[in-house]
């Protein structure tokens, strides 16, 4: 609730500059993409507007395969993505005369959540995978309580889609799964939804306070049937890779295009920018991270 | 001088005209035309099998599938669900509002249907998520309201006012001369209605009808919000469903340009087109045939 307040007052905000008419020459920036990311790299705008009142920046979702989809048609100066770009889309846009280039911003931990009324609290790898593909109908097959099983997954065009199917699910989703509009709708079906199972960004289920969000339970992920199940919400499991379902998030754009974007992205790698992508409930970069957007310069 | 002066205006307006009529017709063929011409290379790279199996899922992890079987069968269960409920819901409105209301009643409902017709479709999918879906899921005891039946009432709403504007103005204009010489004869108010006066704007009915399901077939967004997009064949009514536009709608977005997906995505778009095609013939078919009996 608190983040669609937020987006309708950046409308709103963004409606009333635009009646105020005009200010002179300003450098307007087009972000497009991941519906994971849409929320953080608002509020990252919105701060970032404040202190250089020369940049305007659009921030809008649409999913990951949208913002690299206009990336390479370059219909856009910055494309959020929560999957890297695959091989035969950077040929794509160089083909296109783009050059794309991958800086990551914050770690995901992406959280697999169901509703507080189901007693299960930890799930391992293979027991989700199981689930999505469809195997597993029923949470007493993976110690949970006696009832069916509802999937609630993303839509193909989605980053969080992808990188869940081939890092956790590893085989196609079951036709069953319903197939939601953004992380807000798997969030509000798994409320209303005492059987249900989602995926959704950390973000979306830790509040400005770092506490989960009423309603959900974010189950503890192992990594096999050995490990330990691990918390999605606690940093160190995310630093150390001990929550097995981490992930970066990038921000893709053209280097023919990097004057245009370089004062944002390097913003949001600052500690101001690591500041606000934490209270947003993401994860600052690790180490691995750091040193690959260093290639880049960054 | 004058007088050629007036031939050239006539003829000037009657090609204008002409020009008119004839670039809807250009329009039309330009669309099947693209259409074809893009999803062509698909049915050639994938071959026409490929598409008449059920399951369509072109970005599999395992294997890539085209099928369209369970995208169709979806559309028409959305669509015919959707008349089943606005059809009697619409004749009755549009029977009371020429035939019973009082005129003030008349004046109040009738702008308030039209209002209805401008409601965007994304705000209705917003109500069949918060309200409807719920309610579906109390009633039937289901895990979530997202369903065809969700899809249907919501497409109901949409094709009512079309459904209710056209049958009214259909019944409204049957000559008096019938309903007097109806009600002379000693017929009750209610067997003059379904006895003569229904049968007579039968015309006008049945195209209201067809237009609301041309609307219902080609709805994209309320779908999409309201219907749960699993890509199982549905079985029932009360089963998520992900239908055409959906389809199309959901995936255009990020296909590669070029690639058999995207020319697959035509497919999709050239056989929803063929499906209104084949719906307005009909309803003009029927229309004609009508008319002719009616002289």
């Amino acid at each position: 609730m608190r983040k669609n307040v937020i987006t309708l007052m950046s409308i709103l905000a963004w409606g009333v500059g635009l009646i105020a008419g005009p200010v002179e020459a300003k450098t307007f920036v087009q972000v497009k993409g991941s519906d994971t990311e849409v929320n953080v790299v608002q509020r990252l705008a919105e701060n970032f507007m404040k202190k250089d009142a020369n940049t305007s920046i659009a921030v809008t979702g649409g999913g990951s395969g949208v913002g690299i989809a206009a990336i390479i048609n370059r219909t856009t100066d910055l494309a959020n993505s929560s999957r890297p770009m695959k091989d035969s889309e950077v040929a794509k846009a160089k083909a296109n005369g783009v050059n794309p280039v991958g800086i990551a911003f914050a770690v995901d931990g992406l959280s697999v959540i169901v509703n507080p009324k189901n007693s299960l609290k930890a799930l391992t790898m293979d027991q989700i995978g199981q689930i999505y593909r469809g195997e597993v109908t029923n949470w007493k097959q993976v110690g949970g309580p006696d009832g069916p099983i509802t999937l609630y997954g993303r839509q193909p065009n989605s980053g969080t889609f992808v990188f869940f199917r081939e890092g956790v699910v590893k085989g196609d989703y079951s036709n069953k799964m319903n197939q939601m509009n953004g992380n807000a709708q798997i969030l509000e079906a798994v409320k209303k939804d005492a059987g249900g199972i989602g995926y959704v960004g950390i973000g979306y289920v830790v509040d400005d306070a770092g506490k989960v969000v009423a309603g959900i339970s974010v189950l503890d992920v192992a990594k096999d049937s050995r490990g330990k199940p691990t918390s999605p919400l606690q940093l160190e499991n995310i630093m150390s890779g001990a929550y097995p379902i981490t992930r970066p998030l990038y921000q893709y754009f053209d280097k023919n295009n990097q004057a245009k974007v370089e004062g944002f992205v390097k913003y949001e790698l600052s500690p101001e920018g690591m500041a606000v992508i934490k209270k947003d409930g993401f994860y600052p970069l690790t180490d691995q991270w750091k040193k690959h957007n260093a290639q880049f310069g960054f | 001088m004058i007088r050629n002066w007036r031939q050239f205006q006539d003829a000037s307006i009657h090609r204008f005209f002409q020009f008119n009529g004839v670039l809807s017709i250009l329009i039309l063929l330009g669309i099947f035309f693209i259409l074809f011409k893009d999803g062509l290379p698909a049915l050639q790279q994938l071959g026409v099998g490929t598409f008449i199996q059920m399951i369509w899922n072109p970005t599999s992890f395992v294997q890539e599938t085209y099928g369209m079987g369970a995208m169709i069968i979806s559309t028409l269960m959305v669509t015919f669900l959707a008349l089943l409920i606005a059809v009697p819901v619409g004749l009755g409105c549009a029977a009371y509002l020429s035939e019973v209301a009082p005129n003030w009643v008349r004046e109040i409902l009738k702008p308030v249907i039209e209002i209805l017709a401008g409601i965007p479709s994304v705000v209705l999918g917003f109500l069949g998520i918060v309200i409807i879906g719920p309610w579906i899921a109390r009633v039937f005891h289901l895990p979530n309201g997202l369903n065809a039946l969700n899809g249907a009432i919501l497409l109901a709403v949409m094709s009512l006012p079309t459904i209710i504007s056209i049958s009214e103005d259909a019944i409204s204009s049957v000559p008096r001369a019938y309903k007097e010489a109806s009600l002379a004869l000693g017929a009750s108010k209610w067997q003059t209605l379904i006895r003569v006066i229904v049968p007579s704007a039968l015309s006008g009915i049945i195209a209201s009808v067809m237009l609301g399901m041309g609307r219902a077939i080609g709805e994209t967004m309320t779908v999409l919000m309201a219907t749960g997009n699993a890509l199982k064949t549905p079985t029932h009514i009360l089963e998520a469903v992900r239908t055409m536009t959906a389809t199309i709608a959901i995936e255009l977005g990020e296909v590669p340009f070029g690639s058999e997906h995207y020319h697959g995505l035509f497919v999709i778009g050239f056989v929803l087109f063929v499906m209104t095609f084949l719906v307005n013939l009909v309803a003009d078919i029927v229309l004609a045939k009508y008319q002719e009996v009616e002289r």
